[in-house]
């Protein structure tokens, strides 16, 4: 079966660009992407494409074949939906489509354009992510559901709103270079604990932001690589989904998010490697809390384990091994249907050492990206390796 | 949008109405699992033939949060305190009223009832202190 590579990656801004369409941010990325690999365009033979709440945001389905017009890609096209996972299953099935022979290049990126809908509206479009009957309409928001899987943890495990600071500090410093990041500014752990409260015991700072913005990266075969002298020293060589009961009071614990260990655990598997051979990681931080369970799904800490990785200094760029080099949803942005290929562009660039925070991982070899949907009901998880 | 107010759900919209009446009931599958209406299919084993069950009187809160930045539906209610209780063997989301949100707390007992939304009068699953 052949490695499939990342040829190419492209990203635009990530922030508040309320005035943007959707189709111009996933034309910037996809042109970049295209460029970046070195690719004809008249190669690419699919479009995977992620978006959430396009419907409510532009009023706009179908954006598939729109979004292929946009990037000027004469192929078929898809949208893929899992909430704030739709990239990551978009490119999961690019990567599989190569994998099994059906094609040799895809494009596979997503878009979210949500300041245009307010705060209020945005609020409400994302907790669709939520079951509407059981949760939503009893009032729970996303940063609401985060709160109770927070709560149950410090219960279960200890920790506190301190230790999870510090990884909104860490999210923060480590964005700082990054020029497509959204916060591009330090903050400190009482700047987080002062910040007002959204969904106890989450206050602003423990959020991550409202964004617009558009990613894409090139997928290609090993041979179609070589073939055509491509610089494509990364691959992806793991990914794995897996999913959970749709509301978090249906899941066997508010504390652990299995559908991340079995996605975690196919990859790695897919990979043939283990948590250990890990050198870094982008996770799912759209809430503080959000990455400590992440840490502990993917095998790096045990269950209660994570909770302290960033106060000890272990996730930091400094750190055993960095995690969220990019600044994570927290700073670098999360407009939720770029992010989980958003992921996969930065740690590429981190891997082939284009990446503002490259000096951070000079002999990396072995990435993981982790990209979660609702409260974790969906996650895709890929491992990325360097080949070549 | 469309209003969610303004399309029937039938199975849930029953299942409001008997918790408002006092009469909750839960879904129990012919192996024993329990869930929530509507459902045809029992998540944990696949079994169809789900069965009414009346819920116990009380549960018990396992987790809870303060919402203080609500979405319009419900902005004239922030804050708030969300919670989710179990009751025997199912669990529930809803709010808690009748005590201040402050003072909610993890294995509080409560019993299940219906209210309404502050800011648009649509029913809402509360919990109450027993």
């Amino acid at each position: 079966m052949t490695d499939v590579r990342i040829a190419g990656v492209g990203l635009t801004h990530f922030g508040n660009h309320p005035e943007r369409t959707g189709r111009d941010m996933f034309a910037e990325a996809a042109g970049m992407a295209v460029s970046d690999a070195g690719v004809q365009r008249a190669d690419v033979e699919a479009l995977h494409y992620g978006n959430f709440m396009g419907s409510l945001a532009e009023h706009q389905s179908h954006q598939g074949p729109l979004m292929a017009e946009a990037a000027g890609l004469d192929c078929q096209a898809t949208r893929y939906e899992t909430a704030c996972a739709s990239s990551g299953a978009a490119a999961r099935e690019a990567v599989r489509a190569i994998e099994h022979g059906d094609a040799d290049v895809i494009v596979a990126g997503g878009m979210e354009r949500m300041n245009n809908m307010g705060t209020a509206g945005a609020t409400e479009g994302l907790a669709i992510a939520a079951d509407e009957l059981h949760e939503v309409r009893a009032g729970v928001t996303f940063p609401g559901a985060y709160a109770l899987m927070a709560r149950a943890y410090f219960q279960e495990f200890g920790g506190d709103r301190e230790d999870l600071a510090h990884v909104a500090v860490k999210n923060h410093e480590n964005a700082l270079g990054n020029e497509t990041a959204q916060y591009q500014r330090a903050i400190t752990v009482e700047d987080v604990l002062e910040a007002p409260m959204v969904s106890s015991p989450l206050g602003l700072y423990d959020s991550c932001p409202i964004s617009d913005g558009a990613s894409a990266t090139v997928l290609t075969s090993e041979e179609y690589a070589e073939e055509h002298d491509l610089d494509a020293p990364v691959a992806v060589t793991g990914t794995g989904q897996a999913g959970d009961r749709m509301a978090l009071h249906d899941r066997e614990s508010y504390v652990r998010t299995p559908a991340a260990e079995e996605a975690a655990e196919q990859a790695y598997t897919d990979a043939g490697v283990v948590p250990g051979d890990v050198d870094l990681a982008e996770v799912h931080d759209c809430f503080t809390i959000a990455e400590v369970l992440a840490l502990e799904s993917l095998g790096f800490y045990g269950p209660g384990e994570g909770i302290g990785a960033a106060r000890r200094g272990e996730t930091t760029a400094d750190g055993d091994r960095p995690v969220n080099l990019s600044g994570g949803l927290k700073a670098k942005g999360h407009p939720v249907g770029a992010t989980g290929a958003s992921q996969l562009a930065e740690l590429t660039k981190l891997l082939r050492g284009d990446h503002v925070n490259s000096d951070a991982v000079p002999d990396a070899e072995v990435g993981v990206a982790h990209n979660a949907g609702g409260t974790v009901a969906s996650c895709v998880v890929h491992v990325l390796e360097v080949v070549a | 949008m469309t209003d969610p107010s303004e399309y029937p759900n039938q199975g849930y919209d029953e299942w409001i109405d008997a918790i408002a009446a006092g009469e909750g009931y839960h879904l129990v599958c012919p192996e024993g699992h329990g869930s929530l209406p509507p459902r045809r299919i029992c998540p944990e084993c696949g079994a169809g033939g789900l069965a009414e069950e009346p819920l116990p009187a009380s549960g018990e809160i396992e987790t809870y949060s303060v919402t203080h930045v609500a979405s319009p539906r419900f902005e004239d209610d922030a804050p708030y305190a969300i919670a989710i209780a179990t009751f025997g063997d199912v669990a529930i989301t809803g709010q808690v009223r009748d005590v201040s949100p402050e003072n909610v707390d993890a294995g509080m007992v409560v019993t299940v009832d219906v209210d309404e939304s502050a800011t648009d009068d649509e029913p809402v699953v509360v919990f109450r202190p027993r």
